[in-house]
């Protein structure tokens, strides 16, 4: 899958993994502690996107409540630790597994909606999370909690910034490793084949739908992941973490870096990330006090890679080889 | 396609890199101080005169402070705890900034708190937002406060409301951090009946036909609101529109002031709040302060903009005393806590949780002689109060 | 029992007002087969556009007559600068292009207006109280809303029901691929049903406008609101949008009014008045959700 170093997309993909990889050392020699916290949201983000992407990009099934597994996910572990259970082995099981059983419980009650009433539904769902955890008044209601880190005795401090994003790109790459099996396995491609075409994979026997919810709650699942490293990265929880907007981002991610590839949702949440700190300070170089209207030309920028740049970052790079 | 890709990432990353890393020159200089606030959306204008005050201190203090010239980041939470949370934490790890002000939010002061004040190890002043989670059990050395605790100022109003003899008060405000602490602190003093309470859903829910309806079916002596910035202004609408003006009147904190009376107008006239600060308080600073602001801006100041005043002007007397050298963190700690500085609203002094121990007034909604909508103190409500956190602080 | 009546009007008032939002969006969303995110910012647009009119011309009525057209050219151009080129890409396409369009109205308005909130005051002769009952007033101004919410949504339905225009809108929502190739001019159907919506879109703002203020970002909460909406009411119905419109502000209201009375009788005061406004807002929810399962396509959507 991984293409030589001639191709553009090899070339990037070495650099990126390069820079990925010895991000910590940069930041430290350069000390620009800030920039490895980006670094490690970026990390998480992508985690969540590439999770996203398995049923969005490879299943067509676009999924307007995906925040609520981060939501899950974090407050999985937000709970546990404000009820004194501090281990991880505890914790981030349960969040995934939380976040798994609910992307069950809602795959098998959405997936009977196609389009834009799946969209609506999953939007929905995630909503009711949303309020249920503003409601939850023990556990900080709208304000959000402040919770203590995971902990791996004897194993890593995720305290440690350095310690905890190196933990965090060995989660994506594992993520990023599984998604590519799930992509080229038999599975992978009835999911493929029901996106394009639902009736010839049914009337060829897949069961179209059982198919589907695994994929849903396979995604889940590394959702629940990655909102259990984002409540980590912050020490925080809140309900913003699975408002719609953030679902929004997500997809924005995904569709910007391009839909359906293995490392599209990467690319976008990488350029989202970077667009988001640099529009700034680079329009305040132009003139001051224009930053505070980033917005002003980050929103034209969607708007133009909505209408042009069909298939996103990925298709910029040339065409797929393998 | 490609090149162009790079192009923009290289100067984009270049940008970031520029905006802190690349002025380490200027940092032995500068005194640097952070400023969060909400400077994009529908409470914009909070931020814009908190701005605006920090600005005239700057100008007031002549741009310097012992020396050294004076640094301010402004950064925009966008009204978001989360967005708060990453902002505060930029601006102690890349900018390096030695104080960190500001924050009219209570949830986004929360979720900032511990970045700043544990893992930063870095002076956080609030400007505004004082929950009561940070006033006890949670205080912080590194912790200072230029405003209240959100509990006392609804307290000095339940104390005049008892002193007026009104007899049931039905409570409204939002579900959130501060909306909570604050119809908790009205319901702490007042001795009368509580006819109703209501908490709406924050910061969405612009529509109060329904709370105002049952406050009319309920009858009360008096509504008490906490509704900051534009929703003061819609719950004021709404509580003249639907003609409870005539009936029952409306009591309120931070509700009605300088940033919502431009759009409240005449609705508001009469209305009676509690403040700590107000425009016309004798005392020299605060008459200068006043006068310059209406002179640079043409509008009133607000009790936000005042509390950031004496934020940037209690950091300036720390820095001066110890001539700008800000490196022994316990000494710069000490010097704040002196609070040996001349606050807009008088005497000034910090309680053991690094809380303002201060005067609270009530003010009338009235307009001033140029036909402007302002307010004006009518009385004292309570002298030299301490709020009710204090004591479960271990702080000495 | 008075309060009763009165908290079931309060319902019909915000259904109203949504309805109106709503119609425009089903509409489009029907007939263009287009997810317009930036809907809300032809709501917050026309409010602005209000304000401005009002402030030259003196006048409530003048000024709303005024924005109502500029809003109708906005919508056009709008149509005609970004719009028209989504309707042939598929959803994501378009979500991603009219959040970027939020996102630049947001900013142009911060730029133009300034970030500071406005305020449209309601005009002298509908600032006092109407007893709609003897003994029982209600906001003169509310009562007026719905009165034309009300003239509105039967001027819609005649414009659906029985003009031209109304049957190739009807026709276009069950096929589009026909009506194009029965020769009707398709682009300019388009411009002039997304121009209508546009219209409803700022009348709404218009009317929300004096209850609340005009400020930056005002219509995007609502938004998602008027997406449950039409998705309750199944995509380009306007029946459908009118019904869960109604239902949805009766939903609101009642949840606000008497469900932190209901929620005491077994939990802890404290509890149950921090609970309420996040379970009122969720049973919006799970209604759609509900109706989604019951009926995949909504109350009166296509069926496929």
């Amino acid at each position: 899958m991984m293409a030589s170093l001639r191709t553009p997309r090899g070339l990037l993909t070495v650099l990126l993994l390069v820079l990925f990889a010895v991000l910590p050392l940069l930041t430290q020699a350069f000390d620009q502690r800030y920039l490895l916290s980006i670094g490690t949201r970026v990390v998480i983000w992508s985690i969540a996107a590439v999770s996203l992407n398995m049923i969005l990009g490879y299943g067509g099934l676009v999924s307007f409540g995906h925040a609520a597994f981060f939501g899950i996910g974090g407050y999985a572990v937000g709970i546990l630790s404000a009820s004194g259970v501090a281990s991880g082995w505890v914790q981030w099981p349960v969040a995934i597994a939380a976040a798994a059983v609910w992307a069950a419980l809602i795959g098998a009650l959405s997936l009977r909606t196609r389009g834009v009433y799946f969209l609506m539904i999953t939007l929905a769902f995630a909503q009711l999370v949303y309020y249920v955890a503003a409601g939850l008044e023990v556990y900080g209601g709208d304000d959000g909690l402040n919770i203590g880190r995971s902990r791996f005795p004897g194993l890593i401090n995720l305290a440690d910034k350095a310690s905890f994003y190196w933990l965090c790109l060995a989660l994506l790459v594992a993520t990023l490793w599984f998604c590519d099996r799930f992509a080229c396995s038999r599975f992978g491609f009835v999911l493929r084949g029901a996106r394009s075409n639902e009736q010839r994979m049914t009337a060829l026997g897949f069961p179209v739908f059982q198919y589907r919810l695994v994929a849903m709650i396979i995604s889940g699942a590394f959702g629940g992941l990655s909102g259990a490293l984002l409540a980590n990265e912050g020490a925080y929880v809140s309900p913003a973490m699975m408002s719609w907007v953030k679902s929004g981002d997500l997809i924005v991610m995904v569709v910007l870096g391009g839909m359906g590839t293995l490392l599209g949702p990467l690319y976008g949440a990488i350029a989202f990330f970077v667009l988001e700190e640099s529009l700034k300070p680079l329009m305040d170089l132009a003139h001051k006090g224009w930053g505070e209207y980033w917005q002003i030309v980050f929103g034209p920028m969607l708007v133009l890679v909505a209408l042009y740049a069909k298939g996103g970052i990925d298709s910029l790079l040339g065409r797929r080889h393998g | 396609m490609k090149g162009k890709l790079f192009g923009t990432a290289t100067i984009a990353a270049l940008a970031t890199m520029s905006a802190g890393g690349l002025q380490p020159a200027m940092a032995q200089e500068s005194l640097k101080i952070g400023f969060v606030s909400t400077f994009s959306g529908s409470q914009a204008a909070i931020g814009e005169d908190m701005r605006r005050s920090v600005d005239l201190a700057v100008e007031h203090l002549g741009g310097k402070i012992a020396g050294k010239k004076i640094e301010i980041v402004y950064e925009d939470d966008q009204f978001k705890p989360d967005v708060g949370k990453a902002r505060s934490e930029k601006l102690v790890q890349q900018d390096k900034v030695s104080f960190v002000a500001g924050y009219i939010w209570s949830n986004v002061l929360l979720a900032s708190y511990k970045t700043v004040t544990e893992e930063g190890d870095t002076i956080l002043i609030s400007s505004n937002a004082g929950p009561s989670q940070i006033a006890g059990e949670g205080c912080n050395k590194n912790f200072f406060s230029t405003s209240w605790q959100n509990d006392q100022t609804p307290m000095a109003m339940g104390d005049y409301l008892n002193s007026k003899g009104v007899k049931s008060l039905y409570v409204v405000g939002p579900n959130y951090a501060a909306g909570k602490d604050m119809l908790a602190g009205v319901k702490r003093s007042y001795k009368g009946t509580i006819a109703g309470e209501d908490y709406t859903k924050w910061p969405d829910q612009l529509d109060f036909s329904a709370e105002l309806t049952k406050i009319a079916a309920a009858k009360p002596d008096g509504i008490f609101i906490f509704y900051p910035g534009a929703h003061g202004v819609q719950f004021v609408k709404q509580w003249v529109q639907a003609g409870l003006n005539k009936t029952v009147p409306l009591y309120q904190v931070f509700s009605i002031d300088a940033i919502t009376l431009p759009q409240q107008g005449d609705l508001a006239i009469g209305t009676l709040g509690a403040q700590e600060w107000v425009n016309d308080l004798p005392n020299e600073q605060n008459k200068k302060y006043v006068a310059d602001f209406k002179k640079k801006y043409n509008v009133y100041p607000s009790y936000y903009g005042a509390q950031s005043y004496d934020s940037i002007m209690l950091i300036a007397s720390a820095a001066e005393a110890l001539k700008g050298d800000l490196s022994n963190k316990d000494k710069v700690r000490a010097e704040m806590k002196k609070a040996n500085f001349k606050s807009l609203r008088g005497d000034f002094k910090f309680g053991n949780n690094n809380f303002p121990v201060q005067n609270y007034y009530i003010q009338e909604t009235v307009k001033d002689a140029a036909g402007m909508m302002t307010v004006k103190t009518i009385a004292t409500a309570v002298t030299a109060g301490v709020d009710p956190y204090a004591a479960k602080c271990p702080m000495k | 029992m008075d309060t009763l009546l009165i908290q079931m009007l309060n319902g019909v008032q915000l259904g109203l007002l949504m309805f109106l939002l709503a119609a425009g969006l089903t509409l489009t969303f029907g007939i263009m087969d287009l997810v317009n995110l930036a809907h809300g910012s032809l709501y917050m647009m026309g409010a602005y556009l209000a304000w401005t009119f009002i402030g030259w011309t003196d006048s409530f009525v003048l000024g709303v007559l005024l924005a109502l057209p500029a809003t109708f050219v906005l919508g056009i151009v709008v149509e005609a600068v970004v719009v028209r080129r989504l309707y042939a890409r598929d959803h994501l396409d378009q979500v991603l292009a009219t959040f970027g369009l939020i996102l630049f109205f947001n900013e142009l308005v911060r730029a133009v207006w300034g970030p500071a909130g406005k305020s449209i005051a309601v005009p002298p002769f509908l600032s006092h109280t109407v007893e709609i009952l003897p003994g029982v007033p209600y906001s003169a101004y509310r009562f007026a809303l719905i009165v034309v919410g009300t003239l509105v949504a039967i001027l819609l339905a005649w414009l659906v029901a029985r003009t031209r225009m109304g049957m190739l809108i009807r026709a276009g929502a069950s096929n589009r691929r026909m009506i194009a190739a029965l020769g009707v001019n398709i682009e300019l159907l388009f411009s002039l049903v997304f121009g209508l919506g546009a219209v409803f879109a700022g009348l709404a703002g218009m009317m929300a406008a004096p209850i609340g203020s005009v400020k930056i970002g005002m219509g995007d909460d609502i938004l998602i609101l008027a997406f449950v909406i039409i998705v309750i009411g199944g995509i380009g119905s306007i029946k459908g949008a009118f019904i869960a419109a109604m239902l949805v502000g009766q939903i609101d209201i009642f949840g606000r009014s008497y469900l932190p009375d209901l929620l005491k009788t077994f939990l802890s005061p404290a509890t149950a008045s921090s609970a309420a406004p996040a379970i009122s807002q969720m049973l919006v929810y799970l209604v759609m959700a509900g109706v989604l399962v019951w009926r995949p396509t909504g109350l009166f959507g296509q069926r496929t």
